[in-house]
Order: C-alpha cells, then sequence, then structure tokens
C-alpha cells in the first residue's frame, strides 16, 4: 500500500535507468543467433513496448533477463545488480508473465500463487494475495483446482503469480495474444494501476495498436536488433504522416483534374476529401492545396487531421531500416 | 538462504504426496506386503535360517530397501521432469532461488516421503514376522542416507529425461535390477565365488548389507564399508547435481 505514494518528481529524466543491457548477444545452441548486440536501457516507472514481428528475438531478449536463457555475450543490470552476478537481488524485483500459458493443474489458485510469493522469497501475506486475485476477477475461483478454469482465467493467474511477490519491474510477454476483450480492459486497469505506483513495465507485442495504446515509450525489435526505440509521442510526430480531411459543402462525384498532383482520395459518399502528409516535410503543402480548392470552386465546412497509427510508421521502418 | 523459497517448495511438494496418497503410500505398501506374504510366510517357512536369522525376517531389510530406492528415484524425478514438461519450470528458473536451495527443497521432500513410507513398510513388516533392530540409530542414519541419495538420483534423471520413457526405463532397467540382484531376498555370500565378485560393484549390495547389519548384527560387508559406500555415491550424486547447474544442463537453453 505504501507504494502507493510513491513521489512521482522522482521519475525524472536524470533517473538511472531500472534495466540496463549492453551489448547482449545470444546464440542459441543450434547455432542460431537471436540477439545481436543489443544496447537498451528501460527508465524507472515507465511503460515500454517492445515492439517486432514473429520470431524477432522479444521472448528470447526477456527470458534473459529474467534467467530462464542464459546470455552468450553482454551485460544486464536489472535496478543496479547483475542478473547473473547478483542474481537474488535482481530476480526478486522482476515479475514475469511469459508468453505461454504454462500452469499447474491440481493446485487451487490461492495455492499456486501462494507458492509464488514464497519462491520469489516474501513471507505469506494473504491481504496482498486476496488483493490480487479480486483485482484480476479470481476471487470467486480462489479455491479451484487450475484446470478446472478456462484459458483466460489460466492467464489471469498467471498475471497473479507474477505479482504476487510485489516487484518493481514487470515483465508480460505478448499479453494479450488470444485473450478476450474482458481480460484486456482488467489487464490494462491492472498494468495502469501497478504503473501509478511505481512499477516499471515492459510488454512485448507485435500488436501496434497495443503499444500505441499502453506506452510511454517503444522499442522496435527485428531479426536480434533493436532498430528504433522513441517515444511514442515523438515517434509518432516525428516519423508519422498526418492525414487532412476536407469535409465538403457539396458532394463530388469525381476529384477535379486540377487537383490531382495532391493524391487526394475521395470518399464513397463524395463528402470528403483526404489528403496525406509527412509532418517531417519541410512544407506540409496544406497552404496551396487550401488555395487550389478554391480556385477549383471546392467549398468545405470543416477540416480535421489525423495522426496516422504506429502501423504504418512500423511498416515503414521495417521496409526502409535494417 | 532464501528459506521462504524452501519452505515453499517443500509444501507443494508434500501437499502434491497427499493428494496422490494411493499412489505414493498405499501402492508401495500393498505391494511390500505381498513380497512378505508371498516371500516370508509361504516360501519362507520352507527355508533355511540365513545366519541365524529366520527368513521371513531376512527380508525385511532388503524388501524396505527396495521400496526406498524405487520410490526416491521416482519421486524425485518426477517432481522435477513434471515441471519441466509442463513448462512451470520457468517460475523456478526466474526466482531468487539458488541451485542448492532448489536441489535441498526437491531432493528434502522427495527423502522425507521415502523415508515415511520406509517406516510404514516397517511398520506393516512387524504385522507379519517377529522382528528385532539392535541398532536402531544406525537404521535410521541408514533409511535417511539412503534416501537422500537416491532422490538425488531421481533428481538428476528427471533433469536428463527429455520423455516419460526415459523417466521411466531408468528406474526399470537400472535401479530394479541393481536392487534385485543386491541381496534382498538373499546373502550374497550365497552366490558363487565369481557372481560374488562382480556383486561387489553393485552400490545396492553395500545398501542393504548395511541395513541388514543395523536389524540382525550380521552383515555381507563391514559396516563401515556399507556407509563409506553411501557417501561416495552421495557424493557423486551432488557432483552430478552441481555440474548440471553450472552449465544449465537440459534446464536452460
Ligand atoms: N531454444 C531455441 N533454440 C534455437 N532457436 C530458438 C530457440 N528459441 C527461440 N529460437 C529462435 O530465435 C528466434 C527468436 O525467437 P523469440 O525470441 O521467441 O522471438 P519472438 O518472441 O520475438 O517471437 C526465432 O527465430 C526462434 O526460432
Ligand atoms: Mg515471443
Amino acid at each position: 500500500m505504501q507504494a502507493r505514494f510513491w513521489p512521482f518528481p522522482l521519475q525524472s529524466a536524470t533517473m538511472q535507468p531500472i534495466i540496463a543491457i549492453s551489448n547482449l548477444s545470444k546464440t542459441y545452441a543450434s547455432g542460431f543467433q537471436a540477439l545481436k548486440g543489443i544496447d537498451l536501457a528501460i527508465n524507472t516507472g515507465e511503460i515500454f513496448a517492445l515492439l517486432g514481428p514473429n520470431g524477432a528475438g522479444k521472448t528470447t531478449l526477456i527470458s534473459i533477463i529474467c534467467g530462464i536463457v542464459s546470455p552468450s555475450e553482454g551485460t544486464i543490470l536489472a535496478d543496479g545488480h547483475d542478473i547473473t552476478v547478483e542474481y537474488r537481488a535482481a530476480r526478486s524485483k522482476i515479475g514475469l508473465v511469459p508468453q505461454e500459458l504454462t500452469t499447474d493443474a491440481f493446485e487451487t489458485v490461492w495455492a499456486t500463487v501462494s507458492f509464488s510469493r514464497g519462491l520469489f522469497g516474501k513471507p505469506a501475506d494473504p491481504a496482498h494475495i486476496e488483493k490480487i486475485l479480486r483485482d484480476l476477477s479470481l476471487w470467486d475461483k480462489r479455491n479451484s483446482p487450475i484446470r478446472t478454469l478456462s484459458g483466460g482465467m489460466k492467464r489471469r493467474v498467471m498475471i497473479a503469480k507474477a505479482l504476487s511477490h510485489e516487484p518493481q519491474i514487470l515483465f508480460l510477454d505478448e499479453p494479450t495474444a488470444g485473450v478476450d476483450v474482458e481480460l484486456r480492459r482488467d489487464m490494462w486497469d491492472v498494468v495502469r494501476g501497478l504503473r501509478d505506483r511505481g512499477v516499471t513495465i515492459i510488454l512485448t507485442t507485435h500488436y501496434i495498436e497495443e503499444a500505441e495504446e499502453m506506452a510511454d515509450r517503444i522499442g522496435v525489435i527485428d531479426k536480434g536488433r533493436i532498430i528504433l526505440v522513441e517515444d511514442k509521442h515523438e515517434l509518432m510526430q516525428k516519423l508519422g504522416q498526418k492525414r487532412l480531411t476536407v469535409l465538403l459543402q457539396q458532394k463530388l462525384n469525381h476529384i477535379p483534374p486540377e487537383l490531382a498532383a495532391y493524391n487526394l482520395e475521395l470518399s464513397a459518399d463524395g463528402l470528403e476529401l483526404v489528403y496525406t502528409y509527412d509532418t517531417q516535410g519541410e512544407r506540409t503543402g496544406i497552404t496551396d492545396l487550401l488555395s487550389a480548392l478554391r480556385s477549383a470552386g471546392v467549398t468545405f465546412k470543416d477540416l480535421q487531421t489525423t495522426q496516422s497509427s504506429l502501423e504504418e510508421i512500423f511498416v515503414n521502418l521495417v521496409r526502409n531500416g535494417a | 538462504m532464501n528459506y521462504y523459497a524452501i519452505r515453499s517448495i517443500y509444501k507443494f511438494e508434500m501437499a502434491r504426496a497427499w493428494r496422490t496418497l494411493l499412489q505414493s503410500i498405499i501402492a508401495p505398501v500393498i505391494s511390500t506386503s505381498l513380497y512378505f506374504i508371498v516371500f516370508g510366510a509361504a516360501i519362507g517357512s520352507h527355508m533355511q535360517e540365513i545366519d541365524g536369522v529366520s527368513y521371513g525376517a531376512f527380508i525385511v531389510p532388503g524388501l524396505i530397501m527396495l521400496s526406498l530406492l524405487t520410490q526416491s528415484v521416482s519421486n524425485a524425478s518426477f517432481a522435477i521432469y513434471f515441471p519441466k514438461f509442463t513448462g512451470t519450470i520457468y517460475e523456478l528458473l526466474s526466482a531468487p532461488i539458488s541451485p542448492l536451495e532448489i536441489v535441498v527443497s526437491y531432493v528434502g521432500a522427495a527423502a522425507t516421503k521415502s523415508v515415511i513410507l520406509g517406516l510404514i513398510i516397517l511398520a506393516t513388516a512387524y504385522l507379519f514376522v517377529p522382528l528385532r533392530i539392535e541398532h536402531p540409530g544406525w537404521m535410521v542414519l541408514f533409511l535417511i542416507l539412503t534416501a537422500i541419495t537416491f532422490s538425488l538420483l531421481g533428481f538428476i534423471i528427471g533433469i536428463w529425461a527429455d520423455g516419460f520413457e526415459k523417466l521411466q526405463l531408468v528406474p526399470l532397467l537400472v535401479v530394479t535390477p541393481l536392487t534385485f540382484l543386491g541381496g534382498s531376498f538373499y546373502s550374497i555370500t550365497m552366490l558363487p565365488p565369481f557372481w560374488q565378485t562382480v556383486a561387489l560393484f553393485n552400490p545396492v549390495v553395500y545398501l542393504v548389507s548395511g541395513f541388514r547389519w543395523s536389524f540382525f548384527g550380521v552383515s555381507d560387508v563391514d559396516v563401515t564399508i556399507s556407509v563409506g559406500m553411501v557417501i561416495v555415491f552421495l557424493i557423486l550424486c551432488l557432483g552430478v547435481v552441481t555440474w548440471i547447474f553450472k552449465t544449465g544442463y537440459r534446464l536452460k537453453s
């Protein structure tokens, strides 16, 4: 509870990162190099989304930080502790919800969550376990053996296990893959609550909307390399395209030929013209467009701009970069 | 030391035994009782005494050892194999817990179960044959040392096994023959000289012999050698376990 009063000003830009990864590489026994010289710093208290296509190395990276996979090269500090030398101090700070749904079968929800807390070296605290189970809508199921639960419920149990020891750093590996809307909403509520208490959250995803919806910062990983790390808003501003929607006074049947240079799109109902422009460009071309519209005799009643989604940014990045 | 972790795993494992009571306690008791009836009562009445001990009583220490060994191996191997199989091992690997603590808790729980089982079988034996225990302290020491050693062996097998066949094959192909050929039902002095020499390479011979000595004060091999052999085997298993955790063998990729 006391963490609720964690003073926010502490999270300044000058703070040292809660996770510092330097020159991390991983070559599996098969000879496959899954990670190639990763350098990455995660700031205290942020929600960091690691975004990348399947097979990019997201799970490998998380598994190494958590101690499940051994690194081939490089060092990782978690809250200042080297994860191999001072693994006790490092790991007791970390909670992990892995990608795969793996739970005990015969134990009850209560027993398995309490077990996790003990495993991470914390004395029993029934009040804390109760709070977690209530937050995750698992309270009614606390005495049910896990094997009797649905897939969604099992995933809730895995989240509860990861939170049982009050970690300061939480990893969520593809948390919403195959998850229903309700769980997704509950999960984001829990994640926001944790962030408000100062917990750092790192989630991996290949759904861009998820990164867009939740993250403070986004790292893009592809083929074992981090190709970009940016503040979400800056990223979208920097790389994003904007759309200008012109709401017309009168219906158009076709785009006037004198406007061809602007690559406009006409909506199906003929009442909207959409102009796409790059915010990075020297000039947006909006002024020119507006005067061209006037001289073509097109009148409009309103203008709207919308930011392009991360999806488009990402596609651009992977296509152009690396 | 992460005592909370050790206690959690130990409790978890003991709860599992309780849940599978039939399999972990009742089944071995029933099968051992059958041995007593067949070998002790039916056949034993036609056998002569061995070293001044009636045959029915003579086989009791061997039978306890037989259950102790097989149960220790199967308990411990299953306990660590199962999380590997289901994937829940991720939690163990990501927890702030040292290899030693993992071994202490899993092997401790498996050995506890086997010792309890050994004592239950001993109590059962009392129902069938008159028994005396000359060195109860040594008897308990042998019981505990053997349970720990073979739980360690089981732990190693559980980590090594990458399928249920292997998990069951080793106990079937190695442990059971070693126990049957280890003098559970006879004194190895009854074997032809050549096979006596061969038997001396069987670690189980020393366990059964030493354990039997703690009951009747007679043994095939000197009791100090027996204790020494158990300890050598224990250290050997500890060495392998240490190596496993150092290299992450079959645990981490
Ligand atoms: N144990 C392993 N042995 C060999 N290759 C592996 C192993 N685990 C993962 N890989 C490979 O490493 C790459 C990265 O995998 P992973 O980290 O799971 O990616 P992601 O989580 O981003 O989908 C993939 O090509 C995968 O096939
Ligand atoms: Mg993955």
